[in-house]
């Protein structure tokens, strides 16, 4: 440790020799020796990089898909679709856009639902309600262990963290009802006051 | 005449006590005299990113320890809520850009002082306007912004063949943060201390509420604001993006969040409350951002004249139970994709992008399976998913020369997998791609390039 500080403040203090060795070389052209094109190479931002890396690396279960409408080349904004091969929304699809933000994984993305769906976890304006999108993110989990979280919420929805609470209540008390919504609301039709377009 | 002489020389009274004598905690390079203070005050260019609670602190203490080359940078505008700290400004400003009011204020009060306001967006600016400044002074509230200002500075760092920073392309960073009564202050010099990015992990996750319990079992006032922000909005607000920066906009979310604690008995919304819990402002305190300021400043003014000993690196400062201050050492991420070194690999130009791929595969540094190449902005080819793999195919039987753009070299990012005792495990790794025959390569010093 002592010795890692000693060759940093000898590091620093040539640093500081140099600048000031051409300062006073250079007098007045300081600014342009410093912006002078020197370092072209290494000199572009590179953003998104671990996220680009998770991409590279999807492992998604057979029912979901990928798309990327802006090109391979932005790959912070793109849309999942899920097509559930068992449970209540079998032969439904549903698509998700995720818009991952400059810091991920420190920060999670955000991620919509743009189909309508009656859901006891998935609200009518797209809100999702699933722990690891929010409190529960962590910079270890990735874009995989969210599509799989999704994919989970049309296998085993839960009627106990509700944010559509009309689906959450229906499933709680009555799952035979609540199926014949899901049927309903997935072909096409109203459930109670609420329109849902077809998405099978 | 003698009488203005006297004044001018006793106005650096203080810092030529510095500058002028020698002394036991000064480097071995360091060359007291007043040389060192004319360089400082002509040469030395200072960037001041941020005009708030912070920034204000820093121009003016930065002005007063003899900076004269001052830039500062801010895209917010002067709110009647920031007048209680940020003391440049006053209520007739309100409205008015930080950047310019705060340069104003500082050159009328320090006679000398040249300070460029620069009224925009961080990533307004290109390299060139950063890598004309010889430190760069942090006064932030976000980690993004921390973030980017990081990665800019870093990328003008240079290694040489052994891999050692060269002095030449290191961009100091000094960075202060406050919240509350708690405040920290840091020195980057990027290859030789930990970076932005090396460090990332100290920073907490931020709090967010569970929707659910928004959406059903709201328990605290800021449960009813967050509802009526996340859920409400969009509900009644087909498609209208919130604007947290819009009065009316603010003030209906706070009207619902009103609605919503008396449906549930919860006290304790109020309008300011509101606009803390949207905009994630956290509570500042004059005393603590002067604190932070003083310590950020003198760090600049020691980087620049080598007048004492650098903090080494991480200063913490917590005023909330006693006072306790607290000195940390942090170490580098020598794989740091920001600020490490990468590999180097010296390459032909005639190399294909396949080539190169199977060349990961075989490096003994790298022993890289499976990888995929990312570019700057461009992804050059991807493993996965089969849509990516598709698209980027065709690249593979293509000159990486071409691919990244006929220069003689660059930083390529490549991710695959590696054997870690027995395991495979996913790898992204900074490389560094020189060609071989193409001018400029072996000449690393910085008159070279084009």
């Amino acid at each position: 440790m002592k010795l890692e500080q000693t060759e940093t403040l000898s590091i620093l203090f040539n640093y500081i020799l140099s600048m000031f060795e051409k300062n006073r070389r250079l007098g007045a052209h300081l600014s342009i020796m410093f912006s002078s094109a020197a370092f072209s190479g290494f000199r572009k931002l590179i953003f998104g990089i671990s996220h680009r890396a998770d991409i590279s690396e999807l492992n998604l279960p057979k029912t979901c898909a990928i798309l990327f409408p802006n090109g391979k080349d932005d790959l912070m904004n793109f849309e999942v679709t899920i097509r559930p091969d068992e449970g209540y929304y079998l032969g439904g699809i549903f698509v998700f856009s995720f818009k991952v933000p400059p810091i991920y994984p420190h920060e999670a993305p955000k991620v919509k639902c743009k189909t309508k769906v009656y859901h006891p976890n998935i609200d009518l304006e797209g809100n999702v309600c699933l722990n690891i999108l929010r409190e529960d993110w962590k910079p270890v989990l990735n874009i995989n262990t969210i599509i799989f979280g999704l994919s989970h919420l049309f296998t085993q929805p839960n009627h106990e963290d509700p944010l559509n609470h009309d689906a959450a209540a229906v499933l709680g008390d009555n799952p035979k009802m609540f199926e014949s919504n899901v049927r309903r609301a997935m072909a096409g039709g109203y459930v109670g006051q609420t329109f849902f377009p077809r998405c099978m | 005449m003698a009488d203005a002489a006297a004044l001018v020389s006793s106005r650096w009274r203080d810092l030529d006590k510095l500058l002028l004598r020698p002394g036991n905690l000064v480097g071995q390079n360091f060359e007291p005299g007043p040389e060192l203070r004319d360089d400082l005050q002509e040469y030395a260019k200072v960037l001041v990113v941020g005009a708030g609670g912070l920034g204000c602190e820093l121009l003016k203490d930065l002005a007063l320890s003899g900076f004269r080359n001052l830039d500062v940078i801010d895209m917010d505008r002067i709110e009647v809520s920031n007048l209680n700290r940020q003391f440049l400004f006053r209520l007739q400003d309100v409205g008015k850009p930080k950047a310019e009011v705060a340069a104003k204020r500082v050159m009328e009060r320090v006679t000398s002082v040249n300070i460029v306001p620069h009224f925009c967006r961080i990533e307004d600016k290109d390299l060139e306007f950063y890598n004309d400044f010889n430190i760069i002074a942090l006064g932030l509230d976000s980690i993004e912004a921390r973030s980017y200002i990081n990665s800019v500075a870093c990328s003008f760092l240079e290694y040489d063949s052994e891999d050692n920073p060269c002095e030449d392309t290191i961009k100091p960073m000094v960075d202060g943060g406050t919240e509350g009564f708690k405040g920290h202050a840091r020195v980057i010099l990027p290859g030789i201390t930990p970076c932005f990015e090396c460090t990332i992990w100290l920073f907490p996750p931020q709090v967010k509420f569970p929707l659910c319990t928004l959406a059903e079992t709201p328990r605290t006032a800021a449960h009813c604001i967050e509802y009526a922000h996340l859920i409400k909005w969009d509900e009644v607000h087909s498609g209208k993006a919130f604007d947290p920066d819009d009065s009316e906009h603010m003030q209906w979310v706070y009207a619902e969040a009103v609605k919503r604690a008396d449906l549930f008995g919860i006290p304790g919304v109020t309008y300011s409350l509101t606009q803390g819990v949207v905009k994630n402002i956290i509570p500042a305190i004059a005393s603590t951002n002067a604190i932070i300021s003083a310590a950020c400043a003198l760090e600049t003014l020691k980087i620049a004249t080598g007048c004492s000993k650098t903090l080494s690196n991480y200063l913490t400062y917590n005023g909330l139970e006693g006072l306790h201050t607290k000195v940390t050492e942090f170490v580098k991420d020598k794989d740091c994709l920001v600020c490490g070194p990468g590999v180097l690999l010296e390459l032909d130009t005639s190399i294909t992008l396949q080539e190169f791929i199977t060349l990961l595969e075989e490096h003994p540094k790298l022993l890289l399976s499976k990888a995929s190449v990312l570019h700057r902005k461009k992804n050059l080819y991807m493993q996965a998913p089969p849509i990516l793999e598709e698209m980027t195919r065709s690249n593979l039987s293509l000159p990486l020369f071409d691919l990244i753009g006929q220069v003689s070299k660059d930083v390529v990012h490549v991710n695959g997998m590696t054997n870690k005792n027995g395991k495979k495990t996913s790898s992204l790794r900074k490389l560094r791609v020189i060609f071989k025959g193409i001018d400029g390569v072996s000449d690393m010093d910085t008159a070279g390039g084009a």
